[in-house]
C-alpha cells in the first residue's frame, strides 16, 4: 500500500495485494458481476431449501428428470418466439418454455411409476434420456436456422452468466423469493407428510396437494437456475446443501436452515470465483463450492462427521481390548 | 351368526346405534388387486370401551382402519366418526401407524415427533408456544419417554419408538384412538407402559379401537373384540364375541387349542 495517503476505507479502486475475488465476493467487480454473485446467492439459498424437502422425501433424482426435461421446453419455445416475430433469446419466455416441458417431464415420471409396475428409478431414466435426446435433436435444428446461431441456447446446458440483464437477475432473485415464501408457509405439512405419510394422511393432510406444491417449488427453482447453473449440474444445487446440511444437526427446520446457508454460500462464492478470472464457467465451480462445503461437513460435523466418528470408535476400542467375539476365560469383563 | 342379524335389525334402530357410537363401519369392502382385503364389514364400536380387532394374517384388519381413516380408498362403505361422516370429524381421531411405515433415518428428535401431533391445532402458519413444548412434554411423560425427548427417533429402540408415537397420539387428545398393532415386537415393559396409558384413555371415557395379535391378551385388555377374516366373523363383549366357534370360523384348523384354552376358561 502506499504509505498512508488515502484515508483507510475511503477507495473504491482495486489494489495490486487484494485478490480480484475478494472484490467479487464484496460486490465491487462492476455491475455485472454483482448481479450474477447477487443472482446466484439467492438461488443458492433458494435451491438449499427447496432440495431439502425433496432429500427428505428421498426423490432426490425425480430434479434430475425435471431439470433434463426443460431443454425441449428451452428450444420449442425459441422456435415459438421465432416464428412470432419476438426475440428468440428472451429469458422470461425461454423459461415459460422449459416449465411447460419440464412440468409433462414430471408428469410422465409420477403417471409411469404410478399406472404401470415400472418403478420410479426406472421411470426417472427413461424420462429424463427421452426428453434430454429430444432437446438436444431440436438444438440440432436451430443450428441450421440463419437466426439459430447466435441463440446461445446451448449455454443453458451448463449455466452461462455472460451478458445476464438486470431483468434476469430480477426474475431470478423474484422467483427464488417467492419459493421461500411457499417453503415458509408449507414447511410443516411438507415435513410431516415426508417423515410419516399414514400420520400426515389422519391428521388431515392432503398428500397429493403437498407433494404437489413440493414438486412445483422443485420445478420453480430448476427453471430460475437454467440461466445461472445450467441444466445439467442444477440437481446438485438442489442435493448437496441438505445432504451437507444433514451432518450438522438432527432436527429438520435446522437442517432446512443450514441447506439454505450452505446453498447461499456455495451460489455466492462460485459466482465471486468465476467471475474473478475468464472463462471459469459459472455453473460448475458453484457446485465445486458446494461440493468444498459437504466434504467439509462430512469431515468435520461434530456427532455425524467421519473425524468424531473415527475417534470415538478408537476410543472405544481402546476400552473393549479384545477382538470381538473373544472370550477370555476367568478375566473380568472390563467395565463398560 | 350375528353378523346376519345385525344387517337384519330394522333401520331405526340401527340408525340410533351409528348416532351414538365414536366408529361405525357400514359395507366397507376395500380390495388391492381382483380379490378383497375387506368384503362388506360392518361394525360398531362403544363408547368409552376398549375394542381389539383381531384375525390372522392377511385378515384386513390394518386395511380396515387405513379405509377407516381415507388413507385407502375404499370400493364402497360408509365410515361415520361420531355419527358425521369420518372426514368432518378427523379432528377427533388420533391413530397409531405400525412402526414400519416411518422414514427412521428423518431428522427428528423424539420431541418433534410428539409435537407433530400438535400440527392440527396449531395449523399451517403457527408457532409452537411454551406450553406446546410443555405439553409435548407432559405427553412423553405419561409413557416413560421424557428422559429420551432429545434423542433422534432412529437411535431408539422399538419398542421406545412405539411409546414415542402413542404420546404423539396422545397429544392430539383425541376422543378415538386407533391403533395398528401397538405391541408388535415390544418387550413386556413396553408393552405394560402402552396397555397402562390405554386404560387411563379409557378411564377418561375416551374410545380406544387396536389391531391386536396375541389372543392370550385379548380378555385383560380389552372389553369387545371385532373378529374378522376379510368378512366380519364376531362383534361384541369378549364374552359372547371371543368365543372358541368364532376362533375357529376365523382361524381354521390353524389354531391350536391350547392357545384357547385359557381363554375359553376366562370367558
Amino acid at each position: 500500500m502506499a504509505g498512508g495517503l488515502p484515508p483507510r476505507g475511503s477507495t473504491r479502486s482495486r489494489l495490486p495485494d487484494r485478490p480480484v475475488f475478494f472484490d467479487a465476493l464484496t460486490f465491487q467487480l462492476g455491475y455485472n458481476a454483482t448481479l450474477v454473485t447477487l443472482g446466484a446467492t439467492l438461488l443458492g439459498v433458494a435451491a438449499g431449501v427447496t432440495g431439502t424437502f425433496l432429500f427428505f422425501r428421498e426423490r432426490a433424482l425425480v430434479s434430475d428428470a425435471i431439470s433434463h426435461a426443460t431443454l425441449p421446453g428451452v428450444a420449442l419455445a425459441f422456435i415459438v418466439m421465432l416464428a412470432l416475430g419476438f426475440d428468440g433469446r428472451s429469458l422470461p419466455g425461454l423459461l415459460l418454455g422449459s416449465a411447460v416441458t419440464a412440468a409433462m417431464g414430471l408428469f410422465f415420471v409420477h403417471w409411469l411409476s404410478a399406472r404401470t409396475r415400472l418403478t420410479e428409478d426406472a421411470a426417472i431414466g427413461a424420462v429424463l434420456s427421452v426428453f434430454f435426446g429430444f432437446g438436444i435433436v431440436l438444438l440440432t435444428v436451430i443450428q441450421t436456422m440463419s437466426a439459430g446461431r447466435q441463440a446461445g441456447l446451448e449455454s443453458f446446458l451448463l449455466g452461462s452468466t455472460a451478458g445476464m440483464l438486470y431483468a434476469d437477475a430480477v426474475l431470478i432473485a423474484g422467483g427464488g423469493a417467492a419459493a421461500l415464501l411457499l417453503v415458509l408457509i408449507f414447511r410443516r405439512p411438507m415435513t410431516i407428510t415426508s417423515f410419516d405419510r399414514e400420520f400426515a394422511r389422519a391428521s388431515g393432510i392432503d398428500l397429493d396437494r403437498t407433494d404437489l406444491i413440493m414438486m412445483g417449488l422443485v420445478m420453480a427453482v430448476t427453471v430460475i437456475g437454467l440461466k445461472i447453473v445450467g441444466l445439467i449440474l442444477i440437481v446438485a444445487l438442489l442435493i448437496i446443501p441438505p445432504v451437507a446440511a444433514r451432518f450438522w444437526s438432527d432436527r429438520a427446520d435446522h437442517v432446512v436452515l443450514i441447506a439454505g446457508v450452505v446453498g447461499g454460500i456455495s451460489g455466492w462464492a462460485g459466482a465471486a470465483m468465476s467471475a474473478s478470472a475468464p472463462n471459469l464457467p459459472t455453473g460448475p465451480i458453484i457446485v465445486l463450492a458446494a461440493f468444498a462445503l459437504f466434504a467439509a461437513s462430512m469431515l468435520l460435523a461434530p456427532g455425524r462427521g467421519l473425524i468424531v466418528a473415527g475417534l470415538n470408535y478408537r476410543k472405544f476400542q481402546k476400552r473393549h481390548p479384545y477382538p470381538t467375539g473373544t472370550c477370555v476365560i476367568g478375566a473380568r469383563p472390563p467395565d463398560l | 351368526m350375528t353378523a346376519n342379524l345385525q344387517i337384519a335389525t330394522p333401520d331405526a334402530k340401527a340408525t340410533e346405534a351409528l348416532r351414538a357410537s365414536p366408529f361405525a363401519i357400514r359395507g366397507l369392502t376395500v380390495s388391492y388387486d381382483q380379490n378383497p382385503a375387506v368384503f362388506s364389514v360392518d361394525a360398531t364400536f362403544e363408547p368409552g370401551k376398549m375394542t381389539a380387532i383381531i384375525g390372522p394374517n392377511g385378515a384386513g384388519k390394518s386395511t380396515l382402519l387405513k379405509a377407516a381413516l381415507g388413507i385407502l380408498k375404499p370400493l364402497s362403505g360408509q365410515i361415520t366418526v361420531f355419527g358425521k361422516p369420518m372426514p368432518d370429524e378427523m379432528h377427533r381421531i388420533a391413530y397409531v401407524p405400525q412402526r414400519a411405515s416411518v422414514d427412521w433415518d428423518f431428522p427428528v428428535r423424539v420431541i418433534d415427533v410428539v409435537l407433530m401431533g400438535l400440527y392440527r391445532k396449531v395449523g399451517l402458519l403457527g408457532r409452537f408456544s411454551g406450553e406446546d413444548r410443555r405439553r409435548a412434554e407432559q405427553c412423553l411423560e405419561r409413557v416413560g419417554m421424557v428422559d429420551f425427548a432429545t434423542r433422534q427417533i432412529g437411535q431408539l429402540s422399538g419398542g421406545q419408538q412405539q411409546r414415542v408415537f402413542l404420546a404423539r397420539a396422545l397429544a392430539q387428545d383425541a376422543d378415538l384412538y386407533l391403533l395398528d398393532e401397538p405391541f408388535a415386537g415390544v418387550d413386556a415393559a413396553t408393552e405394560k407402559a402402552i396397555i397402562t396409558v390405554l386404560k387411563s384413555l379409557k378411564s377418561e371415557g375416551r374410545t380406544v379401537v387396536s389391531v391386536h395379535h396375541d389372543l392370550a391378551t385379548v380378555p385383560e385388555y380389552f372389553d369387545n373384540v371385532l373378529m374378522m377374516n376379510v368378512r366380519k366373523v364376531s362383534e361384541g363383549p369378549v364374552a359372547t364375541a371371543f368365543t372358541d366357534a368364532a376362533l375357529q370360523a376365523a382361524y381354521g384348523g390353524r389354531l391350536a387349542t391350547a392357545r384357547i384354552d385359557p381363554v375359553a376358561a376366562a370367558g
